[in-house]
């Protein structure tokens, strides 16, 4: 299976390259933009597709691909 | 008295804490490999500053599964003193031994500079002799040293007086402008709740000769041996009264 992970600094933690990122925006003639935030993206190519598997993937994204204290996930499936 | 230096792929600061231990008369200090699995030789453990597996994913993040560090967690457990700074500092935090995380300087700058920090907390097994407002001059050299904490966590470290150094301008104050990367509240330093780990952002190693600016650093090396010594002579004392 393909897996998406996506990582994003949590609401509360402060983004100093996403509000950056924002201002440039508006900058550049996009007043509109309100808020923009910054995280990773990850694409996993996993061999197998049980439950165990994405139950194990969830306790690495947890231990290992983001840090609980400041961050947040989301897996997604990703069809073939 | 054994200091053990961790090398992880990426350090770049082992041979500044070597040299800097080594410099203190009864210290000496061996560099141990990341890939090795006791720590029981030693008598305290530093985590080095660097770029500990290039940073990548977060500063420690990779770091922190490193075979050493089942030793460094179960000997801090135990109670052994255990050094971080820099790099190791955020090491410490991603393997849960010291509460927050350090994110990316508010600045988006990194920040490479003397600074002021003020002993927050007197007498700490790692500040041994200093009064709280004693200021140290130590260097810092980071793009990720902003320490974060969410407001319960805070309220735990300042109530339990884990704070135990913050930036602070030369007189003292802990004011914004002292503040050189957005840390929450100024923290440059925190210790855990058992106080025998602490992790601090500035370089003590490099401030251990006052031909490099400053000597300051110095004193946290001495202070943990002296602390191991305090320990040993009350173990003794109170072993001897059990034989009495």
């Amino acid at each position: 299976m393909k897996a998406k992970v996506i990582v994003t600094p949590k609401k509360t933690v402060l983004d100093p390259q996403g509000n950056a990122v924002r201002d440039a925006m508006r900058h550049l003639g996009m007043p509109e933009v309100r808020n923009v935030r910054i995280g990773k993206y990850l694409e996993i190519d996993l061999d197998g597709k049980d439950v165990d598997l994405e139950k194990r993937l969830d306790g690495l994204c947890r231990d290992l691909l983001s840090n609980p204290v400041i961050e947040e996930y989301s897996i997604e499936r990703l069809s073939e | 008295m054994k200091f053990a230096v961790i090398q992880f792929p990426g350090s770049n600061c082992d041979q500044d804490c070597i040299a800097a231990i080594n410099s203190i008369a009864g210290l000496h200090a061996e560099y141990v490999w990341h890939k090795e699995t006791s720590l029981r030789d030693f008598d305290a453990i530093v985590l080095p500053g660097g770029f500990a597996f290039g940073d990548y994913l977060r500063c420690g993040a990779i770091a922190r599964f490193s075979p050493i560090m089942q030793a460094v967690v179960s000997d801090a457990r135990a109670g052994k003193l255990v050094l971080g700074t820099c790099n190791g500092f955020q090491i410490l935090c991603e393997a849960g031994l010291l509460p927050g995380a350090l994110v990316r300087n508010r600045s988006l700058r990194f920040v490479c500079e003397m600074v002021t920090t003020r002993v927050e907390v007197a007498n700490s097994p790692f500040m041994h002799g200093c009064s709280e407002g004693t200021l140290l001059r130590l260097p810092i050299a980071h793009g990720e040293g902003c320490f974060f904490a969410d407001p319960e966590t805070l309220r735990e470290l300042n109530r339990d007086r884990q704070v135990i150094l913050r930036y602070s301008d030369r007189q003292g104050r802990i004011v914004p402008e002292a503040n050189p990367n957005g840390s929450i509240e100024n923290i440059a330093g925190i210790c855990n709740h058992e106080r025998n780990v602490f992790g601090l952002m500035p370089h003590p190693d490099r401030a251990s000769d006052a031909r490099l600016g400053s000597a300051d650093g110095a004193k946290i090396f001495r202070s943990i041996m002296e602390t191991i010594n305090a320990n040993r002579a009350e173990a003794g004392s109170s072993l001897a009264e059990q034989v009495a």
